[in-house]
């Protein structure tokens, strides 16, 4: 029989409260990313780890120290480091000479695996090289996936998808329209994944909607999709779970029109008109004898109707 | 007509001045504008790549982030603090979450009876009339204990209290005894909602054994043998403790089922019973009568032989010892002892010790 493990009650509110952040919560904090280099890294992977790291401060740490791990073969190092640093998102530089400039994109689900992608970076340049001013840090940037291979591929759909998470950065209710000012474009074509990262400039147009220009900011790489370790589809699904309370109801018989216009259609039940009471007015009373007169000739019909077998319910039904 | 030549041409002016925003593609772009993402699914012309691919990479990412903001541009806007803030929309690309949906917290033992049994916990006042202490005291926390404390200073015994226990220490160790359960049931609690298993027979406490407690682990050692305890000896009429069968890694033979009973098989068994008594015979066992008369007939013997004895040896010293008096099994009893009449034991040596323990009740007396 197992021993029952003891659980330790916090001792203060800030022993609780820290351990309430960790515990799911509903809406969750932007995801956090770290970055850690392998037993080897060329110069290359260097700049661009480096960049990747400037790119998605504040929400990253960078590991300092070389790591003698394979990801591919054991992946604990990398769960044991996202639980301690309370990450989902990791990127690993490495470099062989069977997998030359390796760089490996990867995500975590409850601190457990869920993708990880191996790229091979053929074509780099750094931040460093574009002579241009640069963008804010923290800047949600505008995400663009040219080429058809994107939707059609379901191994090119998931590393879409991972590298949305990747550097969305944070859901946003509104947003600075000055502040948008960076875009990152992801191109899937010639079997290559070409990397690149441009400011935004706008510009009058004559109109409210401003003419886009852009300026390449870096960095910008040239890349080569090589193993992927791709989570099953249900866990996929399970991670993608969305919490009922934030799921959308749909809102029965409310519409909107074309000019904005909200439609209600309400259903109530059908109104007996006939039997409404409406105003009482003297002049519409019976008399007396108008009463009697007609009670007298219901009774000599229901007198007549009885002798030819018709009872009384039956009559007062047709009547 | 000039004028609106003019306008015209104004217009075409302003055209030449700016550059268009509009895109044209083969394919719609997907947008999602909640997470500032563009989708474009139109074919990567490779041979413009190919030959001139910063140009062409740059050029495709204008024109889809053009798309982009001319939607973005198209929803509501708002000020904020000097600054024009767009409303995005809910997003519609999902991203996994981090950690799994928070699930609602498993309701305790005490809140699953509540529930069935219809208990709605009341509201009770912080504060509570002591009709001691003649004011508002509160029912728990700050200054429950002080308040407490001046009640107490003297605690009247109740019927059965062992005067000389101390009644402070026995309500300090009640208090205790009820704190270490409540953690006890709170662990349980938390076992039960990680759906961890917690030892039945293990959490008894060292020093109030019951023998309900001691069946039960004395069945549990018995079954942690390699077998299981199928090889180990028992005691005749020995059972398995109740609690602890299922947990077992031999289970025992199921126990039969009893027929449901039915009114009419109820009222057999009654009057089966009542036959039973009303009826009663008296059994006539012969062997067993032979060897009761057998016994008497020996026993009077040498009830015969132990009274002639004294009178034949050492004599008694007391008279009352030597005459009758009863027979040798009354010789513990302590009416004997103080009559100084006892003699005699069960066994045959019985009168002489019987005597010495007259002797010795006598001398005390």
């Amino acid at each position: 029989m197992p021993s029952l493990q003891r659980i330790k009650k916090p001792t203060t509110h800030r022993g609780k409260r820290a351990l309430l952040r960790k515990e799911p919560q509903i809406i969750e904090d932007t995801k956090k990313a770290f970055f850690v280099k392998g037993k080897k890294t060329g110069p290359l992977l260097a700049d661009f780890l480096k960049d990747l790291y400037a790119l998605k401060r504040p929400d990253a740490a960078m590991l300092s120290r070389k790591n003698d791990v394979l990801p591919f073969e054991d992946t604990s190092f990398l769960e044991h480091h996202g639980r301690k640093r309370e990450a989902n998102l990791f990127a690993f530089a490495s470099h062989t000479k069977k997998r030359p400039n390796n760089l490996i994109l990867g995500r975590l689900h409850d601190y457990q695996l869920l993708d990880m992608v191996e790229l091979g970076v053929e074509k780099y340049t750094a931040m460093k090289e574009f002579v241009i001013e640069k963008i804010g840090v923290g800047i949600k940037p505008c995400l663009v996936f040219n080429g058809d291979v994107w939707s059609q591929m379901h191994e090119y759909q998931r590393v879409r998808n991972l590298l949305v998470d990747f550097f969305h950065r944070e859901y946003l209710e509104t947003v600075a329209l000055q502040g948008l000012e960076h875009v990152i474009s992801f191109t899937a074509a010639d079997g290559m994944i070409y990397m690149r990262s441009y400011k935004i400039f706008l510009k009058k147009s004559g109109q409210k909607t401003p003419r886009i220009e852009i300026e390449e900011i870096g960095p910008s790489a040239d890349m080569k999709l090589r193993r992927t370790k791709l989570g099953s589809d249900d866990l996929f699904k399970t991670a993608c779970k969305q919490p009922k309370m934030l799921q959308i109801k749909k809102k029965k018989n409310v519409t909107t029109d074309g000019l904005g216009t909200k439609h209600g259609r309400i259903h109530i039940q059908r109104q007996e008109i006939d039997k409404i009471q409406t105003r009482k007015m003297k002049g519409l009373k019976k008399t007396a004898a108008e009463r009697k007169e007609e009670r007298t000739v219901l009774k000599k019909r229901r007198a007549d109707l009885a002798a030819s077998g018709i009872t009384s319910k039956r009559l007062r039904t047709e009547a | 007509m000039d004028i609106v030549n003019e306008v015209l041409q104004k217009a075409a002016r302003d055209a030449e001045k700016f550059k268009p925003i509009t895109v044209e593609k083969h394919l719609e772009v997907d947008l999602d504008p909640g997470n500032l993402l563009a989708f474009d699914t139109n074919e990567v012309e490779v041979a413009k790549l190919r030959s001139n691919s910063e140009e062409y990479l740059k050029n495709l990412t204008r024109d889809n982030v053009q798309i982009l903001l001319n939607k973005v541009w198209e929803l509501p806007t708002r000020r904020v603090e000097e600054c024009v803030v767009v409303e995005l929309p809910k997003p519609s690309y999902i991203i996994p979450r981090s950690l799994p949906v928070p699930k609602p917290r498993e309701p305790t033992k005490w809140e699953k009876f509540a529930k069935e049994k219809g208990i709605v916990k009341t509201k009770k006042s912080k504060l509570q009339w002591d009709e001691v202490l003649k004011k508002w005291i509160p029912r728990f926390g700050y200054k429950k204990a002080a308040a407490e404390k001046e009640k107490d200073w003297v605690i009247e015994l109740k019927g059965n209290d062992d005067p000389m226990e101390d009644q402070f220490e026995k309500k300090k160790k009640i208090k205790r005894e009820n704190v270490a359960k409540n953690e006890l049931q709170r662990m349980r609690n938390i076992a039960a909602a990680r759906k961890i298993k917690v030892p039945q027979a293990g959490m008894v406490s060292a020093d109030r054994l019951s023998s309900k407690d001691l069946h039960k682990a004395a069945t549990i050692a018995k079954s942690s043998t390699a077998s299981g305890g199928k090889f180990q000896a028992s005691l005749p009429k020995e059972k398995p403790a109740r609690d602890v069968r299922n947990l077992m890694p031999i289970a025992p033979p199921p126990k039969k089922r009893k027929a449901i009973i039915t009114p009419a098989d109820e009222k057999k068994t009654t009057i089966n019973i009542i036959d039973k008594i009303l009826n009663k015979t008296p059994r006539l066992d012969i062997e067993a009568a032979v060897n009761r008369e057998l016994f008497n007939q020996d026993s009077e013997r040498a009830e015969e032989k132990r009274s002639q004895k004294p009178k034949a040896g050492r004599g008694g010293k007391k008279k009352g010892g030597t005459t009758g008096g009863k027979k040798g099994r009354g010789a513990g009893k302590p009416q004997v002892a103080r009559g100084g009449k006892a003699k005699g034991g069960k066994d045959a040596k019985g009168g002489k010790g019987g005597k010495q323990a007259g002797r010795g009740k006598g001398k005390r007396r």
